[in-house]
């Protein structure tokens, strides 16, 4: 079968992702009522004609909140998402509610490498979009030195395949070398392998910007 | 046979588009303003590599600032990471001659087009492409980014000045070699997986579907016009849909024309079509009339050529690829819009 070849090799086939899509985001939801919800964005009609049969689209979450912890010394800067993140040290914050940047997230397919690839865009509370080395700044302080270090991905701005406009992304060139890694110990004709791939794809991605799933999710396909 | 292939490539890297450059007129601060500048620019070549060669023509009639170049075709930003030539082919339905263009050094457009930085920009925006059409073609992008660094700088070089013989002998060490084309006299010089050493007749019964990088600039009407004149002009890259898919191409001897290709990534419009022998439905859909749910393709074009649909699927990428090695195809589809949406 097309699919078990499919994990095997790191990569997803677009009809899997679809399907991986919609279970991905109803799990969400069940298990994360403190975060927005992921929507699938039907494009199928996007060519200006009613598709026959043909399902495209991506999944989106909008509006996800990062708080910035400041301490009182003005130059240390911290993100933190809104599940938890410990301070090394005892330091005094000072937050305010406004102190924070917005995220929104596509995880859109990629015909070309067969895999998902995060596409993200972050404004401040003032609305001001927010480039590439502010948002470097800004990711946990873990996360930052493993995309600096590591050759599974960087970001990088590219155009949004669906959308018309620059948006930031996670470069999917490597991710079906590390997908293989992952999925290596685990059994290729499990029913859920298509949502398996998806949860532990964005429990990888996620990671970069602190975002945890959480652990019924993660047990839920084994 | 040969020689047939290096020539049809050597008229595509000798394809160039008349410019004529009119700096915006919010940009000139000088009486008179500057005349347009005249040039040439390659069809496999980026629109801000022209910037060296334009400056001069320019810089004096500029107000003072940092220097960014962008460039607009009646209103629309163009997105420098398209080749020049399917610009052209995309956005004049009918060809201009020369084409006129708008080009600004200030306020760039940052939410509509990708930065650009200037040639660094666009050279890593080619490799990047090259990476990815690797990947499709063996699954891998290993052999693009182990390129030596003075390959990889040779190879850029050769792409931006025009330099085929140097581009050919850089780019055959990535043996991308696609499809074996029996009509171009042009062997397949690798096995599509990539495999150093495999014994070679191993490797061919091996290799019976390949995947080939395709880019697809689609734009689609529903009102009929006769005379490409008549085409409405883009004022919006909304109105243009990108189909950035992979050919699924099956070698087993069945005739593949390019017809076939286009269908194969055109689901939406085609939901019947699969790797098969497409004679039969070519001629059904040029001699009966057009029904109204049938697609019609209005105008296709590649390299500014308008090939016919039937011409081997094959010939057409080996001899008609950009440098980056995706087919850039501009296509304009005639498709009734249903009731309702």
């Amino acid at each position: 079968m097309v699919s078990i070849k499919a994990t095997c090799d790191g990569s997803l086939s677009s009809i899997n992702f679809q399907i991986a899509a919609i279970t991905f985001a109803e799990k969400w939801k069940k298990f994360n009522s403190d975060l927005p919800e992921w929507l699938w964005i039907d494009c199928s009609n996007r060519l200006g004609f009613a598709a026959h049969g043909v399902r495209d689209g991506y999944l989106s979450v909008q509006n996800v909140f990062f708080q910035i912890q400041r301490s009182l010394k003005e130059d240390y800067g911290e993100c933190s998402s809104l599940n938890d993140y410990e301070e090394p040290f005892d330091i005094a914050t000072l937050t305010t509610g406004d102190d924070g940047y917005w995220y929104d997230f596509h995880v859109v397919y990629s015909s070309s490498y067969s895999v998902p690839v995060l596409y993200f865009r972050a404004r401040s509370s003032d609305g001001q979009p927010l480039n590439k080395d502010e948002i470097e700044k800004n990711l946990p302080t873990g996360s930052a030195k493993v995309l600096t270090d590591s050759k599974w991905t960087f970001i990088t701005q590219e155009e949004h395949p669906y959308l018309n406009r620059p948006w930031y992304m996670l470069h999917p060139c490597g991710t079906s070398e590390w997908m293989k890694l992952i999925l290596a110990g685990e059994n290729p004709a499990i029913e859920n392998r298509n949502e398996q791939y998806l949860i532990s794809w964005f429990s990888v991605v996620g990671q970069v910007f602190g975002l945890k799933l959480p652990f019924e999710m993660l047990k839920s396909v084994g | 046979m040969e020689r047939g292939v290096k020539e049809a490539q050597q008229y595509v890297w000798d394809g160039a588009i008349p410019l004529q450059i009119h700096l915006h007129d919010s940009e000139v601060t000088t009486l008179p303003p500057p005349s347009p500048a005249l040039i040439l620019a390659p069809r496999i070549g980026y629109l801000p590599l022209l910037s060296s060669q334009l400056k001069p023509f320019f810089s004096e009639a500029l107000p003072p600032g940092v220097d960014t170049i962008w460039f607009e075709y009646k209103g629309l930003p163009l997105k420098w990471y398209i080749p020049t030539g399917v610009l052209f082919d995309l956005l004049c339905a009918e060809p201009e001659r020369p084409w006129n263009l708008t080009v600004h050094f200030r306020g760039y457009p940052g939410n509509i087009l990708i930065p650009c930085d200037g040639e660094d920009s666009v050279k890593w925006s080619y490799i990047n492409s090259l990476k990815e059409a690797a990947y499709i073609i063996h699954g891998s992008s290993k052999n693009v980014m182990n390129m030596s660094h003075p390959d990889q700088v040779e190879l850029w070089r050769s792409v931006m000045n025009g330099k085929l013989e140097t581009y050919n002998r850089i780019s055959s060490k990535l043996k991308l070699g696609i499809i074996e084309d029996e009509f171009s006299g042009k062997p397949n010089p690798s096995p599509s997986k990539g495999q150093h050493g495999v014994d070679e007749t191993e490797a061919t019964a091996a290799v019976k579907a390949s995947r080939i990088p395709v880019r697809l600039y689609l734009w689609t009407i529903n009102e009929d016009f006769d005379d490409l004149e008549e085409a409405p002009h883009f004022d919006s890259w909304d109105q243009i849909s990108y189909i950035n898919r992979p050919v699924e191409f099956n070698t087993e001897g069945k005739y593949f024309t390019l017809l076939d290709a286009v269908k194969s990534v055109l689901p939406e419009f085609y939901p019947d079509s699969s790797n098969r022998t497409n004679a039969e439905s070519t001629n059904e859909e040029r001699i009966e009339p057009e029904k109204e749910s049938h697609p019609v393709i209005k105008l296709l074009r590649i390299q500014g050529i308008e090939p016919k649909m039937e011409i081997p699927f094959s010939w057409v990428v080996n001899n008609l690829m950009n440098p980056d090695y995706f087919l850039h195809i501009c296509l304009y589809i005639k498709a009734r819009k249903t009731i309702g949406t």
